[in-house]
């Protein structure tokens, strides 16, 4: 149930950001590497968003696949699951690099702008 | 009419500030943090306890063990090992945030503290993406998990400072490829600390504990 906690420092920062302004939808970045699913921050959202000046906003999400970035050949690959191998060189493993985070991008936001 | 508004911030950010804020109470106190995370039954309670027993006659330990329900047999078993323990209830979530670490800190003797141990709640998934403010954040890997671990949760192994790989006296009777466990490990991370254990026997704790009295030595 990780969405749970990451769906209130959405709010939080959504909150933060609307400065009292009805929102009428989030864009997010998901990144692969964390783990969260889409559909259950959706879930979450609809609950903890009712009753704030967010309720009913829509999410829209842009997921970022998870890539590590070889140490041998530099790289990028996707990690899949089935494998650490770089198809460049085929080193194992590397640095994590694309997908590690989760952001707020925009906030869409009734009338006047917020913060 | 609407307006967009730009935002880019990490939804994590307010955490890490917190984060950040228990890790300057820690380092005001000279107390070295050690962040345990674990699948569930890797043996994170068997580990505190038998470090907990090495450690105690040196110096104080306190100890936060994450649940997420209200039963509190791991800081009961924390306890009865000697440390001071404060159990934390995390409802459900499947990780400790820093928030609760906080919160749990001023339930601490932290006057009578030099090592504290964080048990974070059994997860491969999420614990790594919320930062605690410890010092080091180890992994306790088990060998009946099979040798494939490191490939199937990268960021959970990319992520962490130590890998404590457990139950070795299991080896015989498993079908686990240390070489393959521990390149995966390497891979990923390359340089970082590794320790093979057995908290059944006992076999390869020594290593372990020394290099954590070696931590809380050279924190002050």
């Amino acid at each position: 149930m990780h969405e749970l906690s990451i769906t209130e420092a959405v709010l939080d920062v959504v909150l933060r950001h609307a400065g009292g302004a009805r929102v009428r939808s989030v864009q997010l970045t998901v990144g692969e590497w964390t783990g969260y699913a889409g559909e259950s921050i959706e879930l979450f959202w609809q609950e903890l968003a009712r009753g704030t000046p967010a309720e009913g906003a829509r999410l829209e999400f842009r997921f970022e696949p998870a890539t590590l970035r070889c140490r041998g050949c530099g790289k990028e690959f996707p990690v899949n699951g089935s494998g650490l191998e770089c198809p460049g060189c085929g080193a194992l493993g590397g640095e994590p690099a694309g997908g590690r985070d989760c952001t707020v991008d925009a906030i869409e936001l009734e009338g006047g702008s917020g913060t | 009419m609407t307006t967009t508004v730009p935002v880019v911030e990490r939804v994590l950010s307010a955490n890490d500030a917190v984060a950040a804020e228990v890790r300057a109470i820690l380092d005001a106190r000279g107390i070295y943090c050690v962040n345990l995370m674990a699948s569930p039954g890797a043996g994170k309670t068997s580990l505190i306890e038998r470090t907990v027993t090495a450690l105690k006659d040196e110096f104080g330990i306190g100890m936060i063990n994450g649940d997420t329900s209200a039963a509190a047999f791991d800081a009961e078993r924390s306890q009865r090992a000697g440390a001071a323990a404060v159990h934390v209830n995390t409802a459900g979530k499947c990780h400790l945030e820093a928030a609760m670490v906080r919160d749990a800190l001023r339930l601490l003797p932290l006057e009578e503290i030099r090592l504290l141990l964080v048990e974070n709640v059994g997860n491969l998934v999420c614990p790594m993406s919320w930062k605690l403010g410890a010092h080091a954040n180890v992994l306790i890997g088990s060998t009946p998990e099979g040798d494939d671990k490191p490939y199937k949760y990268p960021k959970m192994y990319a992520g962490v400072d130590v890998v404590v790989l457990n139950k070795i006296d299991l080896l015989p009777y498993l079908e686990f490829d240390c070489e393959r466990y521990l390149g995966g490990v390497e891979a990923l991370n390359p340089g970082l600390r590794k320790f093979r254990l057995s908290c059944r026997t006992g076999e390869g704790l020594e290593e372990w504990i020394a290099w954590l009295r070696q931590q809380v030595k050279t924190s002050r």
